[in-house]
C-alpha cells in the first residue's frame, strides 16, 4: 500500500513539470496529499470489484492496479495509452481491472458505478462497484437519483465521497447544505460512515465492512473521507481561495510520511526497505516517462475508429 | 401473416429477446404494473408476469439516473432497455446519454461497449402540448456514437428493436404516440432489418418523399390523392436516421429529379437540411428543382386543436409543398396549416 501511494504521489508530481515541457496538454488534476483514500480503498476490494473515478483519477487506477506506463503515454497522446490517445488524464479506463474509467464531468461516475453493481447483482457474480467522487460532485443531481436507487434496490455499491474541502474553489462548508455530506446517507436508509483520508487503514477498513454489507445483500454505504489537495485544482490554479496558514495543518498530516512512520515503528518495515523502495519507485516512474516518450503518435486516420463497436 | 398493432410488434420484440438472452433486461418507470400489467403505451404489457421484477424493473421517476445506470450495467454485461415514458423526457438524461453513453467506447480507445436501447415517443397527438409532444430525433442524430431508429409500421418496430438490442451500440429507438395503436401485418419469423436500409413505400417517377412515421402516412394519402391527377411519387421511409440510407434517397432522385423531405420535427436545424445537404452534395446535378421540406412550425407545440394542427404539418401542407416543388418553383419556409 505504501509503495503506491508513494508512486501516486511521484506520477502526480510529475504534472507541472511535463505541462512546462509541453509534453501533456488539456487538463490534468493532481491527487497529492489524497493517495491514503485511493489506496486505503482499493485495498479493501476484490481484483475483479468495479471503480469509477473522477477527473482527478490518476491516484485510483494505480490504486486499482493500473500500469504507469499505459498512463503516462496516455497523458502524452500516444499510441500506448491506455486509450491510445483518445482520451487523455481525464478519460484513463483499463477494463482488465474493473476499471470503469476516469471521467471529465463531475459526477458521471455515479451512474456507471451503480449500473456495475445493479449488473453484478442480476448476474449474481459476487462484485462490488465502488464510485470515487469528490465533495463537489455529492451536489449533482445525478448523486440523488443514483442513492435512491442503491438504496430502494440495494445494490452492492460503495459511494466513497472524497471531501477534499474544495470544489475548485468552492468551500464545502459554504456549498453543501446541512453541514457534514455524511448526513445525506441517513436520508437514503443506508449506513453514512465518517473517515481520517489521510490515514490508509482507516480508510480500508471503512471500505471493507461497507464491502461486506455489500456483499450480504445489505445494500449500499456512504463513506465521507476527509481529505485535503494539497497541490491546486490543476497546474495553474493561483489558489487565491485559501490561504498558507490554513493549509498548514493539513500539510503536517501528509499520509505519506505518516503511514511509513508508523510501518517503521511497528516492526512491519525496516528504513532500508523503505528507502529502497522508493528508489524503486522513482525508475518505475523514469521509465514509464521513457515508454510513453518512445510511445508513437496515434494515426490520424484512427480519431475515425472506435466510434462504434 | 398475422396482424398485430405497433405496441404489440415491440412487445413481442421485447418478448423474443428477452428469452433469447438472459442479459436482456427492461427498466424505465411504470413498465411492470401500470395500467394492464405494463407500460403507458402497453408495450412492456404482460413483461414482468413472464419474466419477473428483476428483469422488468419499475423505477422511480429520475431519468437521468434510469439512463446513467443503464449505461452502467451495459458496460459490465447487461443488455438493458430503458423507456423513457416521453422523448420530452430524454432532456432529463442528456448527461448519461450524450456525455458517457455515446463517448465512452471512444474516448476509452474502444475498450468499453455500450450495448443500450433507449426507448421512448415522440410526436404530437390529443392535445399533450409542449412538454409531451416534441420531435427530439434531430438532437440525437447530432451527437456521434448514438444511432437512432424510427420505425413507422409495426413490422418494422418489432424487426428495428430486435436489431437494437443486438445491436452493441446505444440506440436511440424513437416510437410515435400515434402509431402505438394503429395495425399492420407482422410476419411470423422473426426477422432482423439491419439499420441504415431505408424502405421505398411506394413507387412514383415525379418526385421523391422522405418521410417516417406519422407523416408517413399523411404523404402516402397525399400520393395517393396525386396518383389520381397522374402524379407519380416516389415514398422513401428511412427506418433510421443514424446510420441513414443516403444512397436509396439518391438513387431515387437521379430517377424523379425532385425531392421533398417531410418531418413532423420542427423545421429550424431538423434532420431535412442534412438530408437536403447530403443530396446536394452527391446528387446536384440531377435535382430540377431545389429541394423542398415541410416541417413542423419553429414554435413548440400547443395544446388547443387548431392550434396543434396548425403547427404539425398536415396533408394540406404537405400538398401545397408538393404542388409548389413539382411546378419547379422555389420553394419558402412552410406555410402550415
Amino acid at each position: 500500500m505504501l509503495r503506491r501511494m508513494v508512486l501516486i504521489r511521484a506520477f502526480d508530481s510529475l504534472l507541472p513539470d511535463l505541462y512546462t515541457r509541453e509534453l501533456i496538454r488539456g487538463s490534468s488534476h493532481a491527487a497529492i496529499g489524497q493517495e491514503a483514500v485511493a489506496v486505503g480503498a482499493c485495498a479493501a476490494l476484490a481484483p475483479d470489484d468495479y471503480i469509477t473515478s473522477t477527473h482527478r483519477g490518476h491516484g485510483h487506477t494505480i490504486a486499482k492496479g493500473g500500469d504507469v506506463n499505459r498512463m503516462m503515454a496516455e497523458l502524452m497522446g500516444r499510441e500506448d495509452g491506455y486509450c491510445r490517445g483518445k482520451g487523455g488524464s481525464m478519460h484513463i479506463a483499463d477494463f482488465s481491472i474493473g476499471m470503469l474509467g476516469a471521467n471529465g464531468i463531475v459526477g458521471g461516475g455515479f451512474g456507471i458505478a451503480a449500473g456495475a453493481a445493479l449488473s453484478a447483482q442480476m448476474r449474481g457474480s459476487g462484485q462490488v462497484a465502488l464510485c470515487f467522487f469528490g465533495d463537489g460532485a455529492i451536489n449533482q443531481s445525478s448523486f440523488h437519483g443514483v442513492a435512491n436507487l442503491a438504496g430502494i434496490w440495494k445494490l452492492p455499491l460503495i459511494l466513497l465521497c472524497e471531501d477534499n474541502r474544495f470544489a475548485m474553489s468552492g468551500r464545502a462548508e459554504l456549498m453543501i447544505a446541512g453541514g457534514d455530506p455524511v448526513k445525506r446517507a441517513q436520508a437514503y436508509g443506508f449506513p453514512g460512515v465518517s473517515v481520517d483520508g489521510m490515514d490508509v487503514l482507516a480508510v480500508k477498513a471503512a471500505v471493507a465492512e461497507a464491502h461486506e454489507r455489500a456483499l450480504a445483500g445489505d445494500g449500499p454505504t456512504l463513506v465521507v473521507a476527509a481529505c485535503y489537495r494539497f497541490q491546486g485544482h490543476f497546474s495553474g490554479d493561483t489558489q487565491t481561495y485559501r490561504t498558507k496558514e490554513e493549509m498548514a495543518p493539513w500539510l503536517e498530516r501528509d499520509p505519506i510520511p505518516a503511514f511509513r512512520s508508523s510501518l517503521l515503528a511497528e516492526g512491519w518495515l525496516r528504513e532500508a526497505e523503505a528507502d529502497a523502495m522508493e528508489e524503486e519507485v522513482a525508475t518505475a516512474i523514469a521509465a514509464a516517462l521513457e515508454f510513453a516518450q518512445a510511445s508513437p503518435w496515434p494515426e490520424a486516420q484512427e480519431a475515425w475508429e472506435d466510434v462504434d463497436a | 401473416m398475422p396482424e398485430m398493432t405497433y405496441s404489440e410488434a415491440l412487445n413481442l420484440a421485447l418478448r423474443e429477446e428477452m428469452r433469447r438472452d438472459p442479459a436482456v433486461f427492461v427498466m424505465g418507470e411504470d413498465v411492470a404494473v401500470w395500467g394492464d400489467r405494463g407500460g403507458v403505451f402497453g408495450v412492456t404489457r404482460g413483461l414482468a408476469e413472464e419474466f419477473g421484477p428483476e428483469r422488468v424493473r419499475d423505477t422511480p421517476i429520475n431519468e437521468e439516473s434510469i439512463v446513467g445506470v443503464a449505461v452502467g450495467a451495459a458496460l459490465t454485461g447487461m443488455r438493458p432497455v430503458v423507456e423513457i415514458m416521453y422523448s420530452d423526457f430524454l432532456t432529463l438524461t442528456m448527461e448519461p446519454l450524450v456525455n458517457q453513453a455515446a463517448k465512452l467506447r471512444y474516448m476509452f480507445g474502444g475498450q468499453a461497449r455500450v450495448p443500450l436501447v433507449v426507448r421512448t415517443n415522440l410526436g404530437a397527438s390529443g392535445g399533450k402540448a409542449a412538454q409531451h409532444s416534441q420531435s427530439l430525433e434531430t438532437w440525437m442524430m447530432h451527437v456521434p456514437g448514438l444511432k437512432v431508429a424510427m420505425p413507422s409500421t409495426p413490422a418494422d418496430a418489432r424487426a428495428l428493436l430486435r436489431t437494437a438490442i443486438r445491436d452493441d451500440n446505444p440506440v436511440v429507438f424513437f416510437e410515435h404516440k400515434l402509431l402505438y395503436f394503429q395495425r399492420g401485418e407482422v410476419p411470423e419469423q422473426e426477422e432482423s432489418l439491419e439499420f441504415g436500409r431505408a424502405a421505398v413505400r411506394r413507387e412514383g417517377r415525379h418526385a421523391t418523399v422522405v418521410a417516417a412515421q406519422a407523416m408517413l402516412s399523411k404523404v402516402l394519402e397525399v400520393a395517393r390523392r396525386l396518383a389520381s391527377e397522374g402524379i407519380d411519387l416516389e415514398v422513401i421511409d428511412p427506418r433510421t436516421l443514424v446510420p441513414f440510407d443516403i444512397e436509396t434517397v439518391v438513387e431515387s432522385v437521379r430517377k424523379t429529379n425532385r425531392l421533398l423531405i417531410c418531418h413532423e420535427a420542427t423545421e429550424r436545424g431538423g434532420w431535412a437540411a442534412e438530408i437536403a445537404m447530403q443530396v446536394g452534395e452527391l446528387a446536384f446535378d440531377h435535382l430540377d428543382a431545389p429541394v423542398a421540406r415541410v416541417c413542423g412550425a419553429n414554435v413548440p407545440v400547443p395544446y388547443s386543436t387548431p392550434l396543434e394542427a396548425a403547427v404539425v404539418p398536415g396533408e394540406a401542407a404537405i400538398e401545397q409543398g408538393l404542388r409548389a416543388l413539382l411546378a419547379g418553383a422555389r420553394w419558402g419556409p412552410a406555410e402550415i396549416g
